[in-house]
């Protein structure tokens, strides 16, 4: 057990001085991500829960709002976030395997599809919104059950504002990573951060897998 | 701690299939298929979800059984609160 | 070493550095502990400072102390302070990051730089809450109903749920990282079966801040994007459900109470194992009842809301699982009691805390019995009684649990010995100024009177004034300690490193510990709160 981790001369210099090991200080790090990842879960699960009760209640306006939804750029997204999940795995592996420079592109490419999915938000965004289709500051609705209707958009854009909120948040981290594997930190031997951010973004990947069909694919297509 | 480094085809394979399903949902959502539409689409996005949880995440190749004793925990949770939140607004029409 | 002239003061984690610098940017979990006791005694005191307003209000009958709105911003400032500022980081924050790793045989938390970002999102937090008080206060109560707080207010409800949002942040962080912490960082030899119960306690209470609070967060969240957008989420008039708004607060809500009083268990079981010099009753039964209380938590959080237009069949279910969940903590009791039967039982002031949490909390729990009966709870619900009963497990039992092991581990944590006399004083007249003042409440609900009402019926005014009388006596008692722990800190008795004789790895350290805390990773061999070893006759030097 290494008490003092100065004096041995092969110590791993990303080693912090409470933990007795990298393994430990893996092993924990892991844990902690994984751990902070369930209280995600639960912080969306609140708002799946409440578009499931609005569901159950309104599903005709839900069918409605769902028909309002551009079906193709949220198709387009999900395949853009598929391929950033890819990048980053393939990034994960690529310090894995000590190659700094496949790391970093790969980063880097994925960053670029995280900001195409946002440039599309901020285009269905704009849409709906010109569309008059935000609840309570610009809304005017010319069909049958208009307020239900408005709780879907409100549940639209609170699910996905927040679902691209942590968007921007796995951006900024995976840029910080980019800078930092650029800088040579990262290795085989110690790539856990790299993994995490990693665990982070498949998280926001997951979200979406699942928001995606309860927004843009409730029953059938109308023509 | 996931040592373990899986080949870059397994990875690409993993993602071919999950555009594969994001087709097949998207395609069978022109389908009139009344509650099963929705089963089916949830249905799909487990697979997914699973595709991406096993491989991206690499729990298909973690020893450690905490972490899947805490994936699995909070998902238990959220059923707990879908399940007996649901319960109210289900049980309200009962008389 | 009270009686040398000049001790000669060893390096330890008070002294190492000095300078503000080196305690806002410390990473040290000792030093944070003590920032946390600090930021939460300035919020104690001022939920305390509403408390007494309200107390003065209800004084008389008639509403003549304050107007009826400022009324409803004194209740629900002195329920927010004090639930989100004081109580839910009380013993996890100061005690737990205190110990946990020193009772492990660890040298810091897992993450020490996000224990110490904890404490700044609690001081955000507070600066938010302080900005709320200053501007006026919210008029809500602390439980935010809606359509209430979305749509007919305009007190700053929004800056509130963000203090909240921030400060619970804060509680997930710090749950997070004693759950890594005590499954990664225990010390060889330190299995689960060895651990200490104060360290089972807040790791069942880790695993609630870190499940139930995000549901809070995204309610907090909806509120604020309700208010300011004008959603409609839990509006009746747009279709909305403002029970929707209930259930995703209670459900972080009720577990809620559970962080409030786990660790506070596991005080009591550490004072009295060492107070009795006998290992607990039944260790297994504690530690799993923890998990217990800790899991059955989440099932019965509409509870809360019998009347408020569940379904029957759904109050039914909640009702009976509100019943379940007390069978646990009816278990330590027992197993608290038992410890104490045939034991050396010592007076001292923590003893005095703790056997006062086991009598006051077991009134609490029983009352919560008749509130989770439907019937019952139909007649009290928004009377006095739930908030005697709430009151009876929090201030009863929280507080006096916390001050118990404030006062148990001051030696460890500041080196001195807190003056004994002082400390029993406070500690009797903290019991007495208690009772004094929530006993009558009971009553008083059960005679009718309603709750969060700044006026009310004549005939509950002699109650009413013995309950305030009991307020001004209980904050007699609580300033005591304040006085005499800051007093005891330049001019209290030198502490050793075990002045109680306890069992449990933190008295193996000097005191105050160094900032590593061990010298030497401990090897752990024996059982916790070992105290039949510890107190055997010594003919050979035990191994510790």
């Amino acid at each position: 057990m290494s008490d003092s981790p100065t004096v041995v001369a092969t110590h791993n210099p990303d080693l912090q001085h409470h933990f007795s090991s990298m393994e430990q200080q893996q092993d924990a790090s892991m844990l902690g991500m994984w751990v902070f990842l369930i209280t995600e879960i639960m912080f969306f699960g609140g708002m799946f829960f409440g578009y499931m009760v609005y569901r159950f209640y309104y599903y005709a306006a839900w069918l409605e709002g769902s028909q309002h939804m551009d079906f193709w750029w949220g198709t387009i997204n999900t395949v853009v976030l598929l391929c950033s999940s890819l990048t980053m795995v393939l990034a994960v592996r690529s310090t894995q395997l000590n190659r700094r420079k496949s790391t970093v592109v790969f980063l880097l490419v994925t960053i670029l599809f995280g900001l195409a999915f946002l440039g599309i938000k901020a285009i269905e965004y704009h849409g709906h919104w010109t569309e008059h289709q935000f609840p309570g500051l610009n809304w005017s609705w010319p069909g049958p059950y208009s307020s239900q209707v408005a709780l879907f958009f409100s549940f639209y854009w609170a699910m996905t504002g927040f679902h691209a909120l942590h968007m921007v948040i796995g951006i900024g981290l995976v840029l910080f990573i980019a800078y930092h594997a650029w800088k040579g930190k990262y290795s085989a031997l110690y790539f856990n951060p790299v993994e995490n951010v990693g665990l982070y973004w498949h998280f926001v990947d997951i979200v979406w897998i699942y928001l995606y069909p309860l927004l843009y694919l409730i029953g059938h297509k109308k023509g | 701690m996931s040592q373990h480094i899986v080949s870059a085809k397994l990875y690409i394979s993993v993602w071919a299939a999950l555009i594969c399903l994001t087709v097949a949902t998207a395609a069978v959502s022109y389908l009139e298929l009344g509650p099963f539409n929705i089963v089916l689409a949830l249905t799909i996005a487990t697979c997914k979800m699973l595709l991406v949880a096993l491989f991206f995440m690499g729990l298909k190749y973690i020893s450690d059984r905490m972490t899947i004793v805490v994936i699995v925990a909070g998902l238990f949770w959220l059923g707990i609160l879908v399940v007996l939140g649901m319960s109210d607004y289900v049980s309200r029409a009962w008389y | 070493m009270a009686t040398v002239a000049v001790p000669i003061e060893r390096e330890n984690y008070l002294n190492k550095e000095y300078g503000v610098a080196s305690w806002l940017f410390t990473t040290d979990h000792k030093r944070i502990a003590l920032l946390y006791l600090l930021s939460i005694t300035f919020f104690f005191f001022i939920g305390g400072f509403f408390a007494l307003l309200i107390r003065l209000e209800l004084l008389t009958p008639a509403g003549d102390l304050v107007q009826a709105d400022t009324y409803n911003k004194l209740f629900t400032m002195h329920g927010q302070v004090m639930v989100f500022f004081f109580l839910i980081p009380a013993v996890p924050a100061v005690l737990g990051n205190f110990l946990i790793p020193l009772m492990i045989g660890a040298k810091d938390l897992a993450f020490p730089r996000i224990n110490l970002l904890s404490w700044y999102l609690y001081i955000i937090g507070g600066l938010f809450m302080m900005y709320t008080i200053v501007n006026g206060g919210v008029d809500t109560g602390w439980t935010f109903y809606t359509p209430l707080s979305t749509q007919f207010l305009d007190t700053h409800v929004v800056a509130a749920a963000l203090a909240i949002f921030i400060a619970g942040f804060s509680s997930i962080l710090t749950g997070l990282n004693f759950i890594v912490t005590i499954h990664r960082m225990r010390a060889p030899g330190m299995t689960w079966s060895r651990l200490p119960l104060f360290v089972w306690a807040n790791y069942a209470t880790a695993i609630i801040q870190v499940l139930g609070t995000p549901v809070l967060a995204i309610t907090l969240m909806l509120v604020a994007l309700e208010r300011i957008f004008r959603l409609g989420i839990f509006n009746p008039q747009m279709g909305g459900d403002p029970l929707l708004f209930q259930h995703l607060f209670w459900f972080y809500s009720h577990p809620a109470v559970y962080i409030m009083i786990l660790p506070g268990m596991g005080v009591v079981s550490e004072i009295v194992t060492c107070f009795t010099r006998k290992r607990i009753f039944g260790y297994r039964f504690m530690a799993v009842a923890l998990i217990a209380i800790a899991v059955l938590g989440f099932l019965v959080w509409a509870h809360h809301m019998f009347i408020a237009g569940i379904s029957l069949y759904s109050a039914l279910a909640f009702s009976l699982l509100s019943y379940f969940v007390a069978v646990p903590s009816a278990i330590k009791v027992f197993n608290w009691t038992a410890t104490m039967y045939k034991g050396s039982v010592s007076f001292d002031t923590p003893m005095l805390y703790a056997l006062g949490f086991i009598g006051l909390f077991t009134m609490g729990g029983l009352t919560g019995l008749f509130l989770a009966a439907l019937g019952i709870d139909v007649h009290v619900t928004d009377t006095y009684f739930v908030i005697a009963h709430f009151h009876y497990i929090m201030v009863g039992g929280m507080v006096i649990a916390y001050l118990a092991g404030i006062h148990f581990w001051w030696p460890k944590i500041s080196g001195r010995m807190y003056p004994e006399f002082w400390g029993k004083l406070a500690a009797m007249i903290i019991f007495v100024g208690f009772n004094l003042t929530f006993f009558p409440q009971f009553v008083l609900g059960y005679m009718g009177m309603p709750r969060r009402y700044w006026q009310y019926s004549p005939e509950f005014q002699v109650l009413n004034v013995l309950s305030t009388a009991g307020a001004t006596i209980l904050a007699v008692g609580y300033v005591l300690p304040m006085v005499y722990l800051l007093w005891s800190m330049r001019y209290g008795k030198l502490a050793d490193a075990n002045p109680w004789d306890a069992a449990g790895l933190e008295w193996t350290t000097s005191s105050p510990p160094t900032t590593f805390n061990f010298d030497e990773t401990p090897v752990v061999t024996w059982e916790a709160y070992n105290y039949d070893e510890l107190d055997a006759p010594k003919e050979v030097p035990l191994e510790r």
